[in-house]
Parts: C-alpha cells; sequence; structure tokens
C-alpha cells in the first residue's frame, strides 16, 4: 500500500517543482510530465497485483481530522478504477507536454502541470480512500483542481463562463454528497467505510448518491456541466477529466451501493431508466454538434448511460437473485468503465491534434485531414470504431456483457427482469447504432473529402511525443478488445467486490462467457487476416502500373469546390428531423429556390434543452431570490460584525440554556 | 488578595460604561489604556493572592513580571500613543452621531453584564473556580468592545472596540488557564500590537485620500 503514497508524493512533488520552476519552461515540463508518468506508473502496480488475485495490505493510521481516519485500501473495485486512473493520466501527460507548447507565454504551464498532477493525486487518493473525510477531501481537491485546469486560459470569457458552471455544478453534486455520508455515518457516529450503514434510510441515500455523484458522472439532466468544460479545457485535460475524472462519479456510485447492502429493485430501474434517456439524449445531442470536443462531451454522457445501465441491470439482478445478471450487467459497466476511459481519451487527444494542427474545433471549417495527418487520422478511426461498439474493439465487449446478461434475463424462467432488460437492450440498440451515425459524421466530414478552409488545407501532422500517445491507446482499445477472452476474467474480483458475490460466483459466470468471447477473438482474426491479403493483392495487382490521383468527391465537374461536401449538419439532418422532439434545433435561412438558386444560407444551432430548459430559468429564479436579500448585504462593516455576534451569542444562549435543549 | 482583585474588575466594568457614554476620542483612548495598565496588573495579583493563600505555589518569576511589564507597555503607552497621533493626524476630535445614542450604549452595556452573569451561571462548573467576577466582566468586555465596533462611525473608534475585546479574551484567558503559556501571551500580544499599527496606518491614509475616517461612507466599496 506503500505504493499509493509514494505514487503521491511523486505527483505532488513533480507538480510542485514543476510549479516553482515556471520560468524555465523545459525544466518545468519536463518535472511535470516526469511526476505525472512516473507517479501514475507507481499506483498502477498495486492494482494489477489485485486484479490478478492478490492481496495489498491497507494503511490505517490515525487523523486529528474530526471523524477522520487515514485509512487506505485497495480491493478489486478500487484497483479496475486505479489501473485507468494510472494509464490514461500518465499517456496524456506525454501528449501534453507537446500539445502545450502552444500556450506558451499565453498561461501558466508550471501552474496548469502544477494542478494537473494534484488532480491525478487526488484521483488516486480518492479510490483508494476508506474513510468518508478522506473521500470527501480528494473528492473536493479533484473538483477544484480541474476547475483551474479547465480555466487555463482565464483571459476568454467563454471558457471563465464554462469553469464557473462546471464550479457551480460540482458544488451542488458535493452538497449532496455531504448529506449522504452524515446519512451514512450517523447510525454508528463514524465515517470510516466499514461503520458505515443504510439505517433504514437506502432509499433517501441512494438517491442523494444518484444526484451527488451523478453530476460528476454526468447523468442527464444533470450533465450540461459536461459539454461546456469539455472543450474549454486543454485537449490532454479533457481526456483525462472525460476519460476518467467523471468515473469517480461511478466509482462512487457503487461504491455507495456496497455500502447500502441488499438493493431494492426499484434503484435499479431508476438506473436503468437514467441510463437510456442519458445514453439516447447524450447521442442525439453530440449528432447535433458542430464542435467537435462538444461533441465528444455528448458522447460522454452517452457512454455514462451505458455504464449505468449495466449497473441497473445488476442491481436488478440482485434484487431478484439473478446472479448471472448481477453478474454479468455489473462486469459491463464497470468493464465499459475502463474501455471508455481508453477510446475517450484517444479521441479526445485525435480531437486536441487536430486543434493543434488547424487552430479551430469547427467541424465545418475541416476536412481532408486524412492525406495530411495519417496518424491522427488512423487512431481516430479506430477510436471511433470502438466507441461505436464495432467488434473485435473493447467497445464491443462492454456492451456484449451488458446484452448478454439482458437476454439471459430476459430467457430465465424466473422471469421478472425480463422488462427492464428488453428496454437495455432496445436503448443499447438505438445508442449503438446512432453513435455510428455520429462518428460517420464526425470521421468522414473531419478525415474525408477535401479541406473546407484554409486552415484545414494548412494542416500538418502532430509531434511525435503526441502520436505515442494517441498510438498507445489505439494499441490499449485494441488489445483489450481481441484479448477479451483473457481480460474478461480478471474483473472478477471488482465484481465480487461491488456486488457482495463470492468472488467463485463472479468467476464462474464471468468464464462461461469465455466461448461467445473467443469467437471474436477468432473472428477479429481472421478479419485481420483478411484485410492483410486484401491489401497485399491491392499492392500487387497495382504493382507496374501508374495510380493517378485526383481530389474526393469530385464526381467529374469541371470545377468543384469543397463548399459542395457534406456538412456536418447536412450529413447528420436526415436523423436530426427523426428526433426534432427532443433536439428542438433553431433553423435560420432560407431554402434553396427555384432552378438558378441565389444567396441561400443555413444556420442551425441545437441548444441543450436542459441548459436552457430548466437550469437556465432556475438559476435566473435563484438569482431574482437573491437579489431579494441584497438588503442584507449593504456594505456597513458595522452591521456584518453585528450579524456575527448576533449569532455567536444566540448560539452560546442556546447551548447553555438548558430548557431550550432538553428535548435532545 | 481577592478583594483587590474585584475591585479592579469593578474597575474594569466602569471604565467600560465610561468608554460606552463618552465621545471625545482622545477620552476613550486614554480610558481604554487605563484599562490596558489595570489588566498588565492582574496577572500579578492572582499570582499574589494564590501565593498568600496556599504558599505552595511559586511566587513571582521573572517571567512573570516581564510579561506584566510588556503588556503595560504595549497596552498603556505604545497603543494609546499610536491612537492618539493617529487621531490627531486625521483631525478628528469626537465621534459626531455613533449608531446608537450615548445613553443607550450605556444601557446595552449594562444589559452585557447581566447577560455575562447569567452565562457563567450556565457555565460548566470548571470555568468558575478562581475569583467570582472574573469570568463575567471578562464576557462582557468581550461583548463591549464588540458593540464599540459595531455601533460607532470613526474608524479609530473601531479600533479601541477591538483592542477591548482583546482585553476581555485576555482576563477570559487569565480566569480559565491561570498562567497562560508566555509564547501565547506574547504572540496575542504581538498580534494586537500589529494590528493597532496597521490599522492607525491604514485610518491615516484613509482620511488623507478620503478626508474623513467615516467607515459608514465607504460601503461604495462593495462589490
Amino acid at each position: 500500500m506503500y505504493f499509493i503514497l509514494v505514487s503521491i508524493g511523486i505527483l505532488l512533488l513533480g507538480g510542485l517543482f514543476s510549479f516553482l520552476c515556471d520560468h524555465r519552461q523545459n525544466l518545468s515540463r519536463a518535472l511535470g510530465v516526469g511526476g505525472a508518468v512516473a507517479g501514475a506508473l507507481v499506483a498502477a502496480v498495486p492494482a494489477v497485483i489485485v486484479l490478478f488475485g492478490g492481496i495489498v495490505d491497507p494503511i490505517r493510521w490515525p487523523w486529528s481530522m474530526p471523524m477522520g481516519s487515514f485509512w487506505l485500501a485497495l480491493d478489486g473495485l478500487s484497483a479496475l478504477f486505479m489501473l485507468p486512473i494510472a494509464v490514461l493520466p500518465a499517456l496524456a501527460a506525454i501528449y501534453g507536454g507537446a500539445y502545450l507548447r502552444g500556450f506558451r507565454g499565453k498561461a501558466s504551464l508550471g501552474a496548469s502541470w502544477f494542478f494537473f498532477n494534484l488532480l491525478v493525486a487526488s484521483m488516486v487518493l480518492l479510490v483508494s480512500a476508506r474513510n468518508g473525510v478522506l473521500f470527501l477531501l480528494a473528492w473536493e481537491v479533484m473538483s477544484l483542481a480541474s476547475f483551474f485546469l479547465v480555466t487555463m486560459e482565464n483571459d476568454r470569457p467563454d471558457v471563465r463562463q464554462a469553469g464557473w458552471t462546471y464550479l457551480v455544478a460540482t458544488h451542488i453534486g458535493t452538497a449532496f454528497l455531504l448529506a449522504m455520508f452524515f446519512l451514512l455515518g450517523g447510525p454508528n457516529n463514524s465515517m470510516d467505510f466499514d461503520k458505515f450503514a443504510a439505517g433504514g434510510q437506502g432509499g433517501v441515500i441512494f438517491l442523494l448518491a444518484i444526484i451527488g455523484f451523478g453530476t460528476k458522472a454526468g447523468f442527464i439532466p444533470l450533465h450540461t456541466w459536461l459539454p461546456e468544460a469539455h472543450p474549454a479545457a486543454p485537449s490532454h485535460v479533457s481526456a483525462v477529466m472525460s476519460g476518467i475524472m467523471i468515473k469517480t462519479g461511478i466509482y462512487g456510485l457503487v461504491r455507495t451501493l456496497v455500502f447500502l447492502g441488499a438493493p431494492a429493485e426499484w434503484w435499479g430501474w431508476v438506473l436503468v431508466g437514467i441510463g437510456v434517456l442519458s445514453g439516447v439524449l447524450g447521442v442525439l445531442l453530440a449528432l447535433a454538434q458542430h464542435d467537435l470536443k462538444r461533441l465528444l462531451a455528448y458522447h460522454s454522457v452517452e457512454n455514462i448511460g451505458i455504464i449505468a445501465l449495466g449497473l441497473g441491470l445488476g442491481v436488478v439482478g440482485l434484487a431478484r437473485g439473478n446472479t448471472a445478471l448481477a453478474v454479468l450487467g455489473f462486469a459491463g459497466g464497470l468493464l465499459h468503465v475502463v474501455n471508455h476511459a481508453m477510446f475517450k481519451g484517444l479521441l479526445f487527444l485525435g480531437a486536441g491534434a487536430v486543434v493543434h494542427a488547424t487552430g479551430t474545433r469547427q467541424i465545418d471549417q475541416l476536412g481532408g485531414l486524412l492525406k495530411k495527418m495519417p496518424w491522427t487520422a488512423a487512431t481516430f478511426l479506430v477510436g471511433s470504431a470502438a466507441i461505436s461498439a464495432l467488434p473485435p474493439l473493447n467497445g464491443f465487449v462492454s456492451e456484449f456483457l451488458i446484452y448478454l446478461g439482458s437476454f439471459h434475463a430476459v430467457a430465465s424462467p424466473t422471469g421478472g427482469a425480463a422488462v427492464p432488460a428488453l428496454v437495455a437492450i432496445g436503448g443499447l440498440a438505438l445508442i449503438g447504432g446512432l453513435a455510428a451515425a455520429c462518428f460517420t459524421k464526425a470521421f468522414g466530414v473531419v478525415f474525408l473529402g477535401e479541406p473546407r478552409s484554409g486552415l484545414a488545407a494548412n494542416a500538418h501532422e502532430v509531434p511525435a511525443a503526441m502520436r505515442t500517445s494517441m498510438i498507445a491507446l489505439t494499441a490499449c482499445c485494441v488489445a483489450l478488445g481481441v484479448l477479451s477472452p483473457l481480460v474478461v476474467p480478471l474483473l472478477g474480483p471488482a465484481v465480487s467486490s461491488a456486488t457482495g458475490l463470492p468472488l467463485e460466483t463472479a468467476r464462474q459466470h464471468l468464464a462461461d462467457i469465455g466461448r461467445p468471447l473467443t469467437w471474436i477473438t477468432g473472428g477479429a482474426v481472421i478479419l485481420l487476416v483478411v484485410l492483410g491479403g486484401l491489401a497485399l493483392l491491392r499492392k500487387r495487382l497495382l504493382a507496374g502500373r501508374e495510380v493517378g490521383q485526383a481530389g474526393t468527391w469530385d464526381c467529374g465537374y469541371a470545377a468543384p469546390t469543397a463548399r459542395m461536401q457534406y456538412t456536418a449538419s447536412s450529413f447528420a439532418q436526415p436523423l436530426t428531423d427523426m428526433f426534432r422532439l427532443f433536439l428542438r434545433t433553431h433553423r435560420k435561412g432560407r431554402q434553396v429556390e427555384g432552378l438558378f438558386p441565389r444567396d441561400a444560407q443555413l444556420v442551425t444551432h441545437t441548444p441543450d434543452i436542459f441548459h436552457d430548459g430548466f437550469f437556465r430559468p432556475t438559476f435566473r429564479g435563484a438569482g431574482w431570490l437573491m437579489e431579494r436579500l441584497r438588503w442584507l448585504q449593504h456594505g456597513r462593516l458595522q452591521l456584518y460584525v453585528l450579524y456575527i455576534v448576533l449569532t455567536l451569542l444566540v448560539l452560546l444562549v442556546w447551548k447553555l440554556e438548558p430548557s431550550l435543549t432538553a428535548g435532545r | 488578595m481577592n478583594e483587590l482583585i474585584d475591585a479592579l474588575m469593578v474597575l474594569l466594568v466602569l471604565m467600560n460604561l465610561r468608554l460606552l457614554g463618552s465621545s471625545r476620542l482622545a477620552a476613550c483612548i486614554r480610558i481604554v489604556a487605563t484599562e490596558g495598565i489595570a489588566l498588565g496588573l492582574l496577572p500579578l495579583l492572582l499570582v499574589w493572592s494564590q501565593t498568600s493563600a496556599s504558599s505552595v505555589e511559586p511566587g513571582l518569576s521573572g517571567r512573570m513580571i516581564f510579561l506584566s511589564v510588556a503588556s503595560v507597555l504595549t497596552r498603556g503607552v505604545l497603543f494609546p500613543w499610536l491612537l492618539l497621533k493617529a487621531q490627531r493626524d486625521a483631525k478628528v476630535r469626537r465621534e459626531a452621531e455613533p449608531f446608537l445614542s450615548y445613553p443607550l450604549s450605556i444601557i446595552a452595556g449594562v444589559l452585557t453584564l447581566v447577560l455575562s452573569f447569567w452565562l457563567r451561571s450556565r457555565l460548566p462548573p470548571s470555568f468558575a473556580s478562581g475569583p467570582p467576577l472574573l469570568v463575567p466582566v471578562a464576557l462582557s468586555t468581550i461583548l463591549v468592545g464588540l458593540l464599540v465596533v459595531v455601533s460607532r462611525r470613526l474608524a479609530i473608534s473601531q479600533v479601541l472596540g477591538y483592542i477591548v475585546m482583546e482585553n476581555g479574551i485576555y482576563v477570559l484567558g487569565l480566569a480559565l488557564v491561570r498562567e497562560i503559556p508566555a509564547l501565547v501571551e506574547m504572540g496575542v500580544l504581538l498580534d494586537a500590537f500589529v494590528a493597532v499599527f496597521v490599522m492607525s496606518i491604514v485610518t491615516h491614509h484613509i482620511s488623507r485620500q478620503f478626508d474623513h475616517i467615516d467607515v459608514d461612507q465607504m460601503d461604495s466599496l462593495k462589490g
């Protein structure tokens, strides 16, 4: 367990010295990146030990904090989250070292590295903490560090706005978490995780956890900070935040389910409902976006939905005693956490590479980047296929587990869980299809065709450090998919500690699905062989012949222009029209009329209905109410002091007068 | 020697009330200075009363004398000097119209005394050892200090209120712990000194900048 402490120490020291050496750019960067990579790798060691069935000794020291104890331990669940927390930030840091060169002189890079390493350290602490106070402390440090990372370019008003949105959202979430921890710690008057008890208020605690952790994770309708904060942050930070930081919300939720013991069935229903809602609406909103990173942010909402779906099915399975459903649901949800960290990290790094090369995030300004940035394009393509859950990549495996669990529930003779399972199957199928459409749009418009603007025409491939990270994440995506028969059994300890089922049961059910997974691997090998063969055949056929190159999609026109291509809006239009009930896309501009049309233009904008329809009026109302209290804040220092004095006096009298506190 | 301590406490109460009822700044500063000198003597009296009562406790130590002298010098000489200087620089002689009129202030001061005695009766027994007047007078002095901070307009008056509050905390500390560790006491003194020093400088600059030191008129600075 000292690995964890050493890891946190390396991370903090690396960040601190990087900050102190801010004026020496190269040294500062080396310290920041080195600290993040070394710290993360050290943290990975105990996680790997636990996942392979080993045991890591916990650390338990007394701590002067009220109700706190410095208690760190690593069970299967923690280890499963620890692994992506170690891998993704290390790769993102290598990438960020090169990416941040463009920000020299515009922002304090040393401070950025300090907060980056602080963020990683807080996540390492968060998943290994076994005390409520320690957990909340790590949680707040994590939120604040990521806030400062999001607002790195704080001279831009849109970035500041995004930062505020995030800060408000995360603190609302924490408020619910505080209430939840007090309820959990109340019965035994202790904040240690092993003393937590539901005390008959399991339902309330569960709902508090859904809101508190769901705000961080991005459950619809609590997701509104994601599409603001992710585009505003530097890309390697977006990758870490979207890839793994929002998953700490999932970790907290699963951990709370462990505290609560035997779940009620409606909890599973709530999770399945949230999952389908977040998944479908998330991908629909993604489909309608024109900003590449905003699109990816909405896909995070979608994938969180898939994870919630898996967990929900697992909870239903637990409540009904259907262990196969419980194991497969939790295994699918938890594996999707790891998988999403890999492919979403990859996609954000790819989007960052595009931004780095062209300076714009607007999809409609891009195009034809495949020829200019072959490595970025290839890795982005693999990431797109993985997030669309296409076999043999990793995204498929986790969704496949959820499908298998659902079919198992539908087919099971005891029945009962069939309805949520059918909802899950339908939802997953819809989400998968829409995600494939969305990434066809994103990849097609950004990388294929001809450049739509000078920005895209002058693009260049990114430096080697950035390519290395993307290629490594691509390799992870492929490996997790192709080697799935070896990967899935490793989920045993995590599923066992998440569900409370014995390790043997979990391993048994996971072993049962080994056979279909081997088919996938076999199919993948065959696919690769066929592809390789076709490529060789093409090369042989073309050998010795002249190969002509022409503009993409010029369709025989004498003078084609890049504006004849599909745009992001026009590609998505059939689908956005089909779902306009939910999307409410604003259109502005005239339609094309007549045989020789002139001056037509079209502007579409898809607002976030929850942001504009719910949160904005709510906060405006709250602002109005607060304005009514403005007379309290009049600027007279004397009266401010009077408020404090009166409060203290009332508290003192209340505490000392026995008749007032007699009832307690 | 308890009579002497009680007399000192009564004197403290009277000076507090006089402070609440006085509008002339110079007079107020002198009252606070007198309070400071009286309080500097208090630890010596306390030790003396114990020694004469039991003769087991150690008598006057060099440390106690040093603390007393330091306390008298800062509270009785240094603070008044700084404040009188600030007052002369700012050219204000009296507090024109406080938020709470002087008679009402005195009544409020008496009420704090009542409240303090009531609080004393409710406190756990461990607080109630030693001379009986010490704890209530200390509480009342803290409250009077806060009352001055709350009810007066001029920045110098607020500094005075702050010092009176410090005096109350000092007495309360003596009543509860009897022998405050030297380091802590030095820290408190230094703290108070820096506070007064800074505030007198700030007062001076404010009066130069705005031609007045009326805190009430500074609310346009709020965000």
